[in-house]
């Protein structure tokens, strides 16, 4: 049924999880629209024809809307819209807020091409690859302008900012390639601002993890883009929290310093200076490094300078990571691969590392 | 000395009093557009604010309490006296209501006088708009730019309104002292003077956001 | 026997150019809106020509990206802004409220000089650097790009300048300039739908202005309102565009709903169905059109409480439309219907808008414009209601008011022929965009993959016959401007208000003053002294 409709509309294959309920919301508006446009031009045509004028001095008697009549019109249309409405919000909730075990990517757009920073570290450029039934979250921002990261077959699309992080998330049903195009205009390439989603059965992406495809992250140890070498990204995030003196201020070990410490944060609810309370996730931890002014924890100076700009995305993402790495005890116990987009096993109850 | 001249309404109009009824209210739907204009910017303000509250504090504290206050004295007594010089025109005194609107118009040269030398202040410590100057190689805060630069922005505008209420009383006063308007055209100085207050309004609004909060 | 009209009062040239004639200022906005129109309309036809192939067809990327902006940026504001208000709202307006002129007839001629200076400075930008950003100007791209952003805005904001002007000369004259006896519940529906549509130019446009000056500073001078690295925030811009856009789309498409209203009723030769409810409708769009504007922005990045409230809002606002739509078609029960050039018209709108509306309900909802966002979908939502709606509206009252205006007839099998021509174009230009849309085609796109070239063939065949439809009736209209038959005073034999003075009316609008405390919709009796009053016909007789 529903595979008909996609095709009699040209609709894409539907291969996330979302994309069922959006399809079926989307044919039940487009009939409703069909018939009311029908009906309309049809009670016209009638009219015209039923009531067509006999001479042009005819007169006619005066006609007039009940107030009953005008009142239940209203209702029967308003109550349709308010129907789509809620079915069109509760879907745009699960759309929008990813689930918490989620898998995460970090994405940076920049004219005119995407590049992907996964887990173990590495990065793709413009093609994103990801198992099949694993709800992945992508941090996205740009270095440039305002770009917008849509995946028409998995009814998903987000916009990119400079300056900021925002997050989409999709768990694909089926394998394949999938196209990736840029929506919002960027410049004279904004055409050809394009990418694939390469979804793998669970066990080739297995395989494509060990084999080591795709570029290494171009991380900044010190000795230039990419000197950190390969490795989890948990490992290089403690290079990275080296090479810029976050470990001047914060401590892994559970330890309170100038800030607090990042054992056991990720995750933890926070309470901020001006009594606000939040919890400490990807988005959170993202913007502490970048506008550390934004929410400043409780007990604390506000002393922390900004890293936007100088931090790179998948640096962030390192960041990210160690912090999560850490969030169960003092120390991650060292040595130990991490890689977050490890395949779940119903042993692990579902989260991820 | 009140003038006996009788109007005659433009030929499109019936009677005077449809005429001015028609001025009075274009003048306030021109205010009302007036008034979304700066409530842009004002949105706008507020929204960094909310973004960036210790930047903001900031810079509300860099500036002068005092001269803002005094400038918010200056223009209320600049508005009350364009108020008094209409009814004076209305009952005829027509040489007091030119001493008022010339009051009104010192006034505001004063406002102006005291925005420019906040200006040269602001200008000598290296604060510009956009965040250029020495200022911002100390001053750090994130937000601290857009703080300055809304403050321009805003007094800028501001200014230029008041720049352009100082031209048009300049123009009624030169009206009245050629006695050109006087009682039954009253409601010419009237409009004259509802700009005035909407520029003084403005003010009221602006004076809270950039001194004190 | 030639009569005085405001036509032949004078002829010179200056008599034109430095008129304070609200019906002559009118008839120098239809002509350049027509200029804007076509000028519009080569962009268009250029755009749809490229995507006959992926790829290069006939223009590069960059050209291709200069056309869509141009495209946009003249129909929305050098045409379809002032497009009715200003041609027809200056023409009838004060006719239908039994005035002389507007109240302020110098600023009238003020706006008008204002929106051609706004309308050049646009079209130079053209020339010198072009811009790119599409009708939107969204920054940081608009304040980074090195292109003739600061004349193009600077043009708009000074357009928005005189719309300001027309829209407060509209809102005083409606209320100080209503001759006596005509109560609000007794004025045309036009004037309704004129009146609410400038509360929105007043109220909306200055957030317009002074946003587009903040991206010109941010471009020229770097000051940096809306750029990260400055601490900056893009998407504020985009909360403050839309603030004015939304409400900015009811400014297009009221005056061709008040079109509509005296058409219908015209044409079915009954009182509308509901007045009040026509009437109030207008005042709901142009007070909740303020409220949803978050819904172009439901993928920019804002929080799940924020898009259902605008979400929300947007199904309320639509209720509006729907009670007018509703109520024009069962106008017509009970009438007595002629199927005349401009009654065709209304309904292509008719059933246009509907689409179009629905569509906009469609991606109201906010799950689904996450697929449809900035997608050739929304090209095509917005596109069957300022075409298929405000287009075919403008057309309509053209056609309706073209023997008021002028004194003479067209080819009523013209007429038929190039309506029923512009329909079928039009259609089969924007349908197949939804479903291109639905395929996930983005807009702004100069190339795109080959699996949607069948539908972009399509697409470009229709807009010839649109184009076609468009030529024709410009044609037959151009000569019956000079050749057409006399019309008379009233062809249409309408009860509004604008007929009862003759046609051209005289400089002065009436020559003899009709009463204006009757009802402009009353067709139960025989009009005294026309040729409805069976009396009248006996002494003829
Ligand atoms: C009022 C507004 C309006 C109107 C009328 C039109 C009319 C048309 N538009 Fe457009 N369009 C927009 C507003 C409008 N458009 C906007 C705002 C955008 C977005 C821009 C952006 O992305 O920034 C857009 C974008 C847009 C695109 C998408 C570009 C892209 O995203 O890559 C396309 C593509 O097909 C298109 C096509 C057309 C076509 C074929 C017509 C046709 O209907 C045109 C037909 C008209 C003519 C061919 C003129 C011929 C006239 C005569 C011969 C004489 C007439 C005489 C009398 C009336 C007497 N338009
Ligand atoms: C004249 C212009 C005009 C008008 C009137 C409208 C009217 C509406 N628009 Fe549209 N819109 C645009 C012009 C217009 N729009 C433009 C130019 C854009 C793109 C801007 C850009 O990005 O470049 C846009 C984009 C746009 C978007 C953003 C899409 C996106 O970018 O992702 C949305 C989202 O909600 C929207 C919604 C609506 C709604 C709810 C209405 C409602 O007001 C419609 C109400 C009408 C009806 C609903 C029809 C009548 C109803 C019935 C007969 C009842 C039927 C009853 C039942 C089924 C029970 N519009
Ligand atoms: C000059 C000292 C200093 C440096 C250097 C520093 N921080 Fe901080 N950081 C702080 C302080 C103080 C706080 C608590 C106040 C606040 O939230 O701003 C903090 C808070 C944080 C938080 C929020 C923690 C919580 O408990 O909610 C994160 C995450 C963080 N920092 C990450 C980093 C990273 C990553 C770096 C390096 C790239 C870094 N910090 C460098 C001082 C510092
Ligand atoms: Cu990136 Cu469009
Ligand atoms: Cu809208």
């Amino acid at each position: 049924m529903i595979e008909l409709f996609r095709r009699l509309i040209f609709l894409p294959v539907g291969a996330s999880t979302v994309a069922d309920g959006v399809d079926a919301l989307h044919a039940f508006v487009i009939t409703a629209t069909m018939l009311v446009s029908t009906y309309v031009f049809g009670a016209a045509a009638w009219f015209t024809v039923r009531y067509r004028r006999k001479s042009d001095r005819q007169l006619t008697r005066r006609l007039s809307a009940t107030v009953r009549h005008e009142a239940s019109i209203i209702t029967l249309v308003l109550g349709t819209f308010l129907l789509w409405w809620v079915l069109g919000f509760r879907q745009y909730v699960e759309m929008v807020q990813p689930p918490r075990d989620s898998d995460v990517v970090y994405v940076e757009a920049k004219q005119w091409m995407w590049k992907f920073t996964y887990p173990d570290g590495r990065d793709t450029n413009d093609v994103l690859t990801v198992p099949v039934g694993r709800p992945i979250r992508l941090a996205m921002t740009s270095r440039d302008v305002i770009h917008s990261f849509y995946v028409p077959s998995f009814r998903i699309k987000q916009d990119v900012l400079p300056g900021r992080y925002t997050a989409v998330w999709f768990e694909a049903t089926q394998t394949g390639t999938f196209p990736i195009w840029c929506a919002e205009y960027c410049g004279v390439s904004h055409s050809r601002m394009r990418g694939e989603v390469v979804v793998l059965s669970q066990a080739d992406y297995a395989l494509w993890l060990r084999s080591g495809k795709g570029q290494t992250a171009e991380i900044d140890c010190g000795r230039g883009p990419g000197s950190c070498g390969g490795g989890d990204l948990v490992a290089i995030g403690r290079q990275v929290a080296l090479r810029r003196a976050c470990v001047a201020c914060h401590t892994l070990d559970g330890q309170r310093h100038v800030g607090p410490t990042w054992s056991g944060l990720y995750g933890s609810q926070r309470t901020l200076a001006d009594g606000r309370k939040v919890v400490a996730d990807d988005a959170y931890l993202t913007r502490s490094m970048m506008e550390p002014a934004a929410d400043v924890v409780a007990g604390y100076a506000q002393v922390m300078p900004t890293y936007q700009g100088s931090l790179t995305a998948a640096e962030t993402g390192a960041l990210v990571e160690l912090i999560r790495s850490l969030r169960d005890g003092p120390v991650a116990p060292a040595g130990v691969a991490l890689p977050a987009l490890e395949i779940t096993t119903a042993a692990d109850g579902g989260r991820g590392p | 000395m009140s003038d006996t001249t009788v109007l005659a309404p433009q030929e499109h109009f019936a009677t005077i009093e449809q005429q001015a009824h028609a001025a009075r209210l274009g003048m306030w739907v021109f205010l009302a557009s007036e008034v979304l204009l700066f409530g842009a910017i004002i949105a706008l303000f507020t929204s960094y604010q909310v973004h960036y509250p210790d930047a903001f504090r900031q810079g509300v504290d860099h500036n002068t309490k005092l001269l803002g206050s005094i400038n918010t004295g200056v223009l209320l007594t600049s508005s009350t006296a364009v108020a008094c010089s209409v009814h004076a025109l209305r009952a005829g005194k027509r040489r007091l209501a030119g001493l008022l609107v010339a009051a009104t118009i010192a006034l505001g040269a004063v406002f102006l006088v005291i925005k420019l030398t906040e200006y040269a202040k602001h200008f000598h410590e290296g604060i510009y708009p956009g965040g250029a100057g020495s200022f911002f190689q100390v001053h750090h805060a994130r937000g601290l730019p857009e703080f300055w630069t809304l403050y321009f922005g805003m007094t800028g505008l501001h200014a230029l309104h008041v720049t352009i209420g100082l031209t048009v009383l300049g123009v009624l006063l030169s009206r009245i002292m050629r006695a050109e308007l006087g009682a039954a055209s009253a409601h010419r100085l009237e409009l004259g003077a509802i700009y005035w207050h909407l520029v003084d309004v403005i003010w009221i609004f602006l004076w809270p956001l950039l001194y004190l909060a | 026997m030639t009569e005085a009209t405001y036509l032949n009062a004078r002829t010179t040239i200056r008599s034109w150019v430095l008129t304070t004639d609200h019906k002559r200022i009118g008839i120098l906005y239809l002509v350049t809106l027509i200029f804007a129109l076509v000028l519009g309309g080569f962009f268009a036809m250029a755009l749809r020509i490229e995507h006959l192939t992926p790829g290069h067809t006939v223009m590069t990327a960059m050209t291709y990206n200069r056309s869509f902006t141009l495209h946009g940026v003249i129909m929305v504001w050098i045409f379809m802004i002032p497009s009715i208000p200003a041609s027809f709202g200056n023409f009838l307006l004060p006719i239908m409220v039994g005035a002389k002129d507007v109240a302020f007839p110098r600023l009238n001629l003020l706006s008008y000089y204002l929106f051609i200076t706004g309308t050049v400075m646009v079209l130079v930008s053209m020339f010198v650097g072009g811009i790119d950003t599409g009708w939107t100007f969204y920054p940081p791209y608009s304040s980074s790009t090195p292109t003739a952003i600061p004349t193009a805005l600077l043009g708009v904001f000074v357009i928005g300048f005189s719309t300001i002007l027309t829209g407060l000369n509209f809102v005083v004259t409606t209320h100080t300039m209503r001759h006596e006896g005509l109560g609000w519940m007794k004025l045309p529906l036009f004037v309704w739908a004129i009146y609410a549509t400038s509360i929105i130019q007043v109220l909306a446009t200055p957030v317009l202005g002074m946003v587009l000056l903040l991206v010109v500073l941010d471009n020229s001078l770097h000051w940096g309102f809306f750029d990260p690295a400055r601490g900056g925030d893009p998407v504020l811009y985009q909360h403050l565009f839309w603030f004015y856009s939304h409400p900015a789309v009811y400014i297009m498409i009221l005056p061709g709903m008040g079109v509509v209203s005296e058409v219908v009723a015209t044409f079915a030769r009954k009182n509308l169905y509901s007045y009040r409810a026509i009437a109030y409708s207008s005042f709901g769009l142009a007070f909740v059109g303020f409220l949803t504007w978050g819904h172009h922005m439901f993928v920019a990045g804002m929080s799940t409480f924020d898009a259902g409230a605008f979400g929300v809002l947007s199904m309320l606002v639509a209720i509006f439309s729907a009670i007018k739509v509703f109520n024009w078609t069962w106008t017509l029960k009970g009438g007595a219907v002629a199927l005349k050039t401009p009654l065709l018209y209304v309904f292509a709108f008719l059933f246009l808008f509907v689409f179009g509306g629905m569509t906009g309900v469609a991606v109201a909802a906010m799950s689904l414009d996450v697929h449809w966002h900035d997608t050739y979908f929304v090209v095509a939502h917005f596109h069957f209601i300022m075409v298929g709606g405000t287009l075919t509206a403008f057309l309509a009252a053209i056609h309706y008011w073209f023997p008021k205006i002028t004194g003479r007839m067209y080819s009523e099998r013209l007429g038929l022929l190039s309506a029923a021509l512009v329909f079928a174009g039009f259609f089969v230009t924007f349908f197949p965009q939804f479903l291109l849309g639905n395929a996930g085609m983005p807009r702004r796109y100069y190339d795109y993959p080959p699996q949607f070239q069948p539908l972009h063939i399509v697409s470009t065949a229709g807009s010839w016959v649109l184009a076609t439809g468009l030529l024709i009736t410009a044609i037959y209209l151009g000569h019956a401007l000079f050749r057409g038959h006399r019309a008379g005073d009233n062809p249409w034999g309408s009860r509004s208000f604008e007929w009862r003075t003759t046609s051209p009316p005289p400089t002065h609008n009436f020559h003899a003053t009709p009463p204006f405390d009757i009802d402009p919709y009353d067709y139960t009796q025989p009009l005294p002294g026309t040729d409805d009053d069976p009396a009248a016909e006996k002494e003829a007789a």
